[in-house]
């Protein structure tokens, strides 16, 4: 008898702690993307005729750099396009090719700029990983190129390089890496690249301050694990923390606040499934990882991201954009105590958005795949 | 002597079973890397945004096919009556890469082909704008 109710109680209380579980883990209200009724705003088309612009950096002249996928950077500048020359041979399979592009805080005296691709360099492994470069831009060419990082080992997988780059208030450099395929393997051993969040100097060096510095054959660039593929990076206006988003498998892209030295859970927590619906893990909250700040249901395929802050547009200041690659919009989400409130489409049916990025005039910029480069501009 | 004949008959016909059905696996794990994420599993693609492969009209044109895996295809296509604008770019494939999954996508789901797909085939596919 005494047996029989300890058994009682006991399952009472552990379905009591999976409640709470349960309720934590899906703490996030249901909100469905609408169309604005109307639209106050038109697409000017500004850069024709590009494939796959992957990435944008706007230069201090307001001129632009962009990246394509299939191993270019182009100058726009003026009406006109100019390849940049000297750029290191890309290793362009699957989802690898050149990505991410940032110009160095301090660029008006120095002239620097990094990018990321993936790469075949380093080991003798056939294949590729994700490498960031730094280089002097001098006269539409690359001089004084130095290769800051690169992933390792080499594979022929055709997925998850990241990769885009951010820099924060002190001038860190931030850059990520998808997990390349490998799930169980990478994004939750510190000894491994990819599914990770990368923190250097602007020099390439590691922060004396970086979490696992101290930590036996640790990867001691990384900043933060447990991503699976993050394609979107930004500086928060405010706070200055770094906000990413990553893909997630069937459902489950995230949006993580960076925090150094976190657990961001992949593959052993995920709001999603495989592609074919079978479960990854039953669990979508351990203790010591970190819950998303926002999770997709269903993926939208989020790729770019920045705020809007002392913008053209009045209405949508403090709110977050992203481009969805599956939906082919813009995604606008206001927050609001810290928490995302609404959702709404900009673009609709646009194409697939690769990159956003706030230019210096205070116009959003959308690199859109087979399309070009877009601005939005508001009504008057 | 014939049933010499006979053994020699029968392993060269599961030989070349054998090729084809090795190069369906390997095209499936391809499958599985490259183009599972926009396809689906079941080769049906997204409504209006991603064309399906699953008994795709497009597919009747095999060097068409291996086209658009080898160079990618930007711009609208029309696929079962319904047009599709949008953009794929190219994969980095092997040629013997190329073959594989295309040998696995005209064979699933539905999609049966004679012809078998060969690198020497796919090495042959030049790049028409």
């Amino acid at each position: 008898m005494f047996f029989v109710s300890l058994n009682i109680m006991r399952s009472q209380y552990f379905s009591y702690i999976l409640f709470i579980q349960v309720i934590f883990a899906c703490g996030q209200a249901d909100i469905s993307i609408s169309t604005s009724a109307h639209k106050n705003y038109t697409i000017e088309l500004i850069v024709p005729d590009l494939k796959i612009p992957w990435g944008m950096a706007f230069l201090p002249d307001n001129s632009l750099l962009i990246t394509e996928k299939e191993g270019l950077i182009i100058h726009f500048k003026n009406g006109e396009k100019t390849n940049i020359k000297n750029v290191p041979t890309t290793y362009l399979r699957g989802q690898g090719g050149l990505m991410g592009i940032a110009i160095h805080p301090n660029f008006k005296d120095n002239n620097l700029i990094y990018f990321t691709q993936s790469s075949s360099v380093g080991s003798d492994k056939s294949g590729g990983n994700t490498a960031l470069y730094r280089a002097v831009l001098q006269e539409n060419a690359l001089q004084d190129i130095s290769l800051l990082y690169k992933a390792e080992p080499n594979t022929k997988k055709s997925v998850h390089f990241g990769s885009r780059i951010a820099f924060d208030n002190d001038g860190y450099l931030y850059f990520t890496i998808g997990d390349r395929g490998n799930r169980d393997v990478n994004p939750q051993d510190l000894t491994k690249d990819g599914g990770k969040v990368y923190r250097l100097t602007e020099s390439g060096e590691i922060p004396s301050d970086n979490p696992f510095v101290n930590v036996l054959n640790a990867k001691t660039a990384v900043y933060s694990y447990g991503h699976r593929n993050p394609q979107g990076i930004t500086k928060h206006p405010v706070t200055g923390e770094i906000w990413i988003h990553e893909h997630g498998p069937r459902g489950g892209d995230e949006i993580n606040i960076i925090k150094a030295g976190k657990n961001y859970g992949w593959p052993k927590i995920t709001y999603g499934k495989n592609y074919t619906g079978t479960t990854i893990t039953k669990d979508k909250a351990l203790p010591g990882m970190e819950q998303p700040f926002y999770y997709w249901i269903p993926s939208i395929a989020p790729s770019g991201m920045t705020f809007i802050y002392n913008s053209a547009y009045t209405d949508w200041n403090g709110s977050l954009v992203v481009g969805s690659l599956k939906f082919n919009y813009l995604e606008r989400l206001t927050l609001d105590n810290n928490r995302v409130v609404n959702r709404e489409k900009i673009a609709n049916e646009i194409g697939r958005v690769r990159d956003v990025v706030l230019g210096p005039d205070g116009f959003l910029y959308l690199a859109v795949e087979n399309k070009g480069i877009c601005k939005i501009v508001p009504n008057p | 002597m014939r049933f010499l004949f006979l053994i020699i008959f029968l392993s060269t016909s599961s030989l070349a079973q054998q090729s084809s059905g090795d190069s369906y696996a390997r095209g499936q794990m391809i499958y599985a890397d490259f183009c599972v994420r926009c396809h689906l599993p079941d080769g049906t693609g997204e409504t209006n945004l991603i064309p399906p492969l699953a008994k795709a009209d497009f597919l009747k044109d095999i060097q068409a096919t291996v086209h658009s895996i080898k160079y990618g295809i930007h711009g609208p296509i029309t696929v079962n009556g319904v047009q599709y604008n949008n953009s794929m770019s190219p994969m980095g494939l092997e040629n013997d890469e190329i073959a594989d999954v295309t040998n696995y996508i005209l064979n699933s789901w539905g999609n049966t082909t004679e012809m078998i797909v060969t690198e020497k085939y796919v090495k042959g596919i030049k790049e028409t704008k």
